[in-house]
């Protein structure tokens, strides 16, 4: 199975169990996790599921195409329920078989792993689901995101794609994989992946980067100040992102980082509680139309 | 009549490492309430799985044991009125006890009448009281971790998703988030099928048919007889370490073990750092040979049965490959820096706020060893191998290697140093600084590692002292006892000539140069740390099986010199053993009454011949000149029974010397001659021990 039909297998697999399939978010992002899709939907009573690919940014991890595991960009494919289902470990099992993994034939097992992101002041319990080995999706029931307690709990899946097609086509580097018939993953990223390196690691200008977190931090602040909660977002992203190419290029101190880390941290948190007070002045629109589909 | 009954709560994957806890718990708290609910039963069996916690319970009985008892109340006087009616005090008694007033009668007790009742209550059905019991039983087990799912405000390790209750063939009814009881558990995820439990003696077997061995036993030996058959056929020593063995047997439902291999050319890794890497990561066992050398296979479990083993370990090879090429790629790129490179990184790694940088840190670490080296008398060679091992000891903390897997701190230390040309002396001091890594460990064997971790350690200590970060209770966040510890039992290892107070001396002056606010006075910090060495020594004494009043006697002397404390301890032990103790005990009145009156004496110990009214006073004297040579001598040359000896000898000339004078004599000239005698005596047998201490 290549690249591609393993996607859209996911994405049929999701759709069926009645997620919204949407697209990549448009902004930088480290992880699915990030995209407004995840992090706001996930606070608050209404419900929510969605599924999407998603290609992430983590500029220490560029190795300019060289390294046959690490990417400065790979994709996970990311999968919310809110509230989590009874049966989703089954769910999540029966969507590997669509892809070809027969639980007979492999050592599956649910690894214990707790899951933190402290610069979205997020946290969940669950696992690191193995393959055989081989750490293939990360399976979290968030208990906190934004600074605030989730109920109902949603669960979070994500796939690492990279990784379960190299188990699938049995290939030991990233960029043989084969993303269509005829044309490989390094065909499509590993130009990409070096350019991506050389500019994180040698060329990005460590001035203009540091400006455009404080401008990117006060734009948040401006969009908060009327309650423009995505747009603000979308600014708590770009920091972010900013803040990660800072780092891999060496210019963050370890006292520095700190302050950086809790920057984004009071945006995430303030964006978050924002929204959920939005929502909740809207009525929570979707907690009415699942009592009327229910009802 | 009896029945069985089982409750089995089927969850999500439990973490490993809660999992025998929690069974633990469950049996424990299953028998306390059955305990205090008058239930009688013949056993009580738990049983865990990955996905399941259960207990039964065998021969439970059908009803609680009827209770009969007499109560007492208040006494007659206060019970009736002078009429012999009733009090309020009477009537109300009789309600709490649940009888009529008419019941109630009297009983002498102690030479005072008193009122009574006979409290009795027939056993309820055992039937009636589970679905209120079991529900609350399953929702108090306690986990280190609790997460919350759903829609449900219940906090457990994991989600809940069966239950079974079964009393005889009876479903107990009850419901948690959702979920009612059944007789129906689950079998293996992929092996089983569901499979219904008739009674709750089935269970095992049943669960046994569905591919799940829930006895945590029978798991364990079905691992180890795995592990040793592929032993055997392969002439393979299979490392199993039990804290690994305990992890996968809570992974697992179905162990089926299986073997992979590696490529050869891994092996030019130091083996601690495959053996990590594919224990810390993989939990794989590794393999050696019969010197203990490693080879290039690997030992692992899997979730399953023996259906497509070669697919499972070639895909678990591929991902040993990648960790091992990582881990490979790190070994390369640390050796192209050198230690100045590394060094100057650490000047950026912040130790603790405000004890400053990791570079900070090792400057006092060898600003503290130079001074322990030069207290120590040490010989030219070691103290330049003392000063480079400081300097270096904390350079490997970042390398790649190091940051991957912390606990190779101080082994690759080792390693990368002999690489970097640095004397092999300094290169297993490295290493052995951090010694005793954990309560079994050997301290460090070479005494450069012994004097530059004691340097560590103590700088450690001491910060954390200083700026009132001191272990109370089980709160000892930077293990600062373990690290004391760890001084104590290398200086005894080395028997080295270093007191106490000289140790906190020195590192107290660095940390005092090192221009940093002090933020607690010298002197508090100073007093907190001989009372928390002197504990770490009590423990040296009890592990050494010294009887507790010998210890609290030779801690009344106190701990200064640890190494001399234990010989102290030792010499007062074989001295007071059964046969012995009776000869010593003349000696042990004598320094009692030697140390009491000596505390009437004031400071002076000027001691005058000529003042001397009787000859048993000169001959005390003379006694106690010749013992204090001995004692002296022996003290230094740290024989300690000769010195106990040699005090013990004083016990005829100060009995013949009581006998003889009155101390507290009319004249004060004579008096404070005495006194200053017996003070100077006292000087010597208090720095032995308080005598006063030991039990008769």
């Amino acid at each position: 199975m290549n690249f591609q039909q393993m996607t859209l297998t996911l994405q049929q697999f999701w759709a069926e169990q009645d997620c919204i399939v949407v697209q990549p978010y448009d902004t930088e992002k480290g992880a699915g996790t990030m995209n407004p899709m995840t992090f706001l939907r996930t606070i608050g009573p209404e419900p929510w599921n969605v599924a999407y690919v998603e290609p992430s940014r983590r500029p220490a991890d560029g190795r300019y195409g060289e390294n046959p595991n690490r990417l400065y960009q790979h994709h996970q494919f990311q999968v919310i329920m809110k509230p989590s289902p009874d049966n989703i470990q089954e769910l999540y099992l029966e969507s590997l078989k669509r892809l070809g993994i027969d639980p007979l034939q492999h050592d599956i097992r649910f690894v214990e792993d707790n899951w933190e992101a402290p610069t979205l002041g997020a946290w969940g319990l669950g696992w690191e689901v193995w393959l055989d080995g081989m750490e293939i999706t990360q399976f979290t029931y968030f208990q906190q995101v934004g600074g605030i307690d989730c109920h109902p709990v949603a669960v979070e899946i994500t796939y690492g794609m990279e990784r379960l097609a190299s188990y699938i086509q049995e290939k030991e580097n990233v960029f043989d994989l084969e993303w269509v018939n005829g044309v490989t993953y390094g065909d499509v990223f590993k130009h990409p992946e070096y350019e991506h390196s050389k500019y994180t690691f040698e060329m990005s200008d460590v001035a203009m980067l540091s400006q455009l977190f404080s401008t990117y931090e006060a734009e948040a602040k401006r969009a908060m100040d009327e309650n423009l909660v995505f747009p603000a977002y979308d600014y708590v992203l770009k920091c972010s992102h900013t803040f990660n190419l800072l780092d891999a290029r060496g210019a963050i101190s370890v006292t520095e980082r700190t302050g950086y880390i809790s920057r984004v941290r009071n945006l995430a948190r303030a964006v978050a509680a924002t929204f959920l007070q939005e929502r909740e002045r809207l009525g929570f629109p979707l907690l009415k139309k699942g009592e009327e589909a229910n009802g | 009549m009896a029945k069985d009954l089982l409750l089995e709560i089927g969850l999500e994957e439990v973490p490993a490492r809660f999992v025998r806890g929690a069974m633990d718990q469950l049996k424990d708290k299953t028998e306390k309430w059955l305990d205090a609910s008058r239930l009688s039963y013949a056993a009580v069996r738990a049983y865990a799985t990955p996905r399941r916690l259960a207990v039964v319970v065998e021969g439970l009985a059908d009803k609680q044991s009827d209770v009969n008892e007499e109560a007492k109340g208040p006494a007659r006087k206060i019970a009736q009125d002078e009429n012999g009616a009733w009090t309020k005090a009477a009537l109300g008694f009789a309600r709490s006890q649940g009888v009529e007033p008419e019941a109630l009668f009297f009983k002498e007790l102690g030479g005072v009448e008193y009122v009574y009742a006979i409290k009795s209550s027939v056993g309820v059905e055992t039937a009636g009281l589970l679905p209120e019991a079991l529900p609350t039983l399953a929702t108090s087990l306690s986990f280190p971790k609790n997460m919350r799912w759903g829609g449900y405000d219940l906090r457990y390790v994991r989600p809940i998703r069966w239950l079974i209750a079964l009393h005889g063939d009876e479903v107990v009814p009850f419901e948690i988030t959702g979920v009612r009881t059944g007789n129906v558990s689950r079998g293996h995820r992929f092996l089983g099928a569901d499979t219904t439990i008739a009674v709750p003696s089935d269970y095992v077997a049943k669960l046994r048919e569905q591919r799940v061995l829930v006895d945590v036993e029978e798991r364990k030996q079905a691992i180890l007889a795995g592990i040793n058959g592929l032993a055997a056929e392969r002439g393979w020593h299979i490392a199993v370490k039990d804290d690994l063995l305990e992890e996968v047997l809570f992974l697992v439902e179905t162990p089926t073990v299986l073997s992979g291999s590696f490529d050869a050319s891994f092996l030019n890794i130091p083996q601690e750092v495959l053996i990590t890497s594919m224990r810390e990561h993989q939990r794989y066992f590794p393999v050696l040979n019969a010197e203990g050398k490693l080879q290039p296979h690997f030992v692992t479990v899997r979730n399953g049965d023996a259906a497509a083993l070669e697919t499972v370990a070639k895909g678990n090879e591929k991902v040993l490959r990648a960790r091992l090429s990582d881990a490979k790629f790190f070994y390369q790129e640390d050796q192209k820096g050198g230690i100045p490179s590394f060094l100057a990184k650490l000047e950026n790694i912040v130790y603790h706020e405000e004890l400053g940088t990791v570079a900070d840190k090792v400057r006092r670490v060898r600003a503290i060893a130079d001074k322990l080296a030069q207290q120590l008398h040490a010989g030219e060679e070691t103290r330049q191998d003392v000063s480079r091992t400081a300097d270096i000891c904390k350079f490997d903390l970042v390398t790649q290697m190091v940051y991957e897997f912390p606990e190779l701190q101080g082994i690759m230390g080792a390693d990368y140093a002999l690489k970097f040309g640095e004397r092999p002396s300094v290169a297993r001091a490295i290493n052995e600084h951090y010694s005793p890594r954990n309560a079994n460990d050997a301290p460090p064997a070479s005494l450069v590692g012994a004097v530059v971790g004691i340097a560590d350690k103590i700088d450690t200590i001491v910060g954390c002292f200083s700026i009132g970060i001191v272990p109370t209770g089980s709160q000892d966040p930077y293990a600062l006892r373990r690290q004391a510890a760890g001084i104590v039992s290398t200086l005894l290892a080395h028997g080295l000539e270093l007191t106490l107070s000289d140790l906190f001396r020195i590192a107290l002056g660095v940390h005092a140069e090192s221009g940093r606010a002090q933020k607690r006075e010298a002197f508090d910090v100073l007093k907190d740390l001989g009372e928390f060495f002197a504990l770490r020594v009590k423990n040296v004494l009890t592990e050494e099986q010294i009887r507790y009043d010998v210890v609290d006697a030779i801690l009344g002397a106190g701990a200064d010199d640890v190494r001399r404390t234990v010989l102290r301890a030792q010499a007062l032990q074989a001295a007071t053993a059964e046969g012995r103790k009776e000869a010593f005990r003349p000696a042990v009145e004598a320094f009692n009454r030697v140390c009491n009156l000596a505390a009437k004496a004031d400071d002076s110990r000027q001691v005058d011949a000529r003042l001397f009214m009787d000859a048993a006073e000169g001959a005390l004297y003379e006694a106690w000149q010749h013992a204090h040579g001995i004692v002296t001598k022996a003290a230094a040359e740290a024989k300690m029974a000769e010195a106990l000896d040699a005090l013990s000898g004083l016990s005829g000339p100060v009995t013949a010397f009581f006998e003889a004078v009155m101390v507290m004599a009319e004249d004060e000239a004579i008096r404070r001659n005495r006194l200053a005698l017996l003070a100077t005596i006292a000087d010597d047998v208090k720095s032995f021990a308080d005598f006063a201490k030991l039990n008769g």
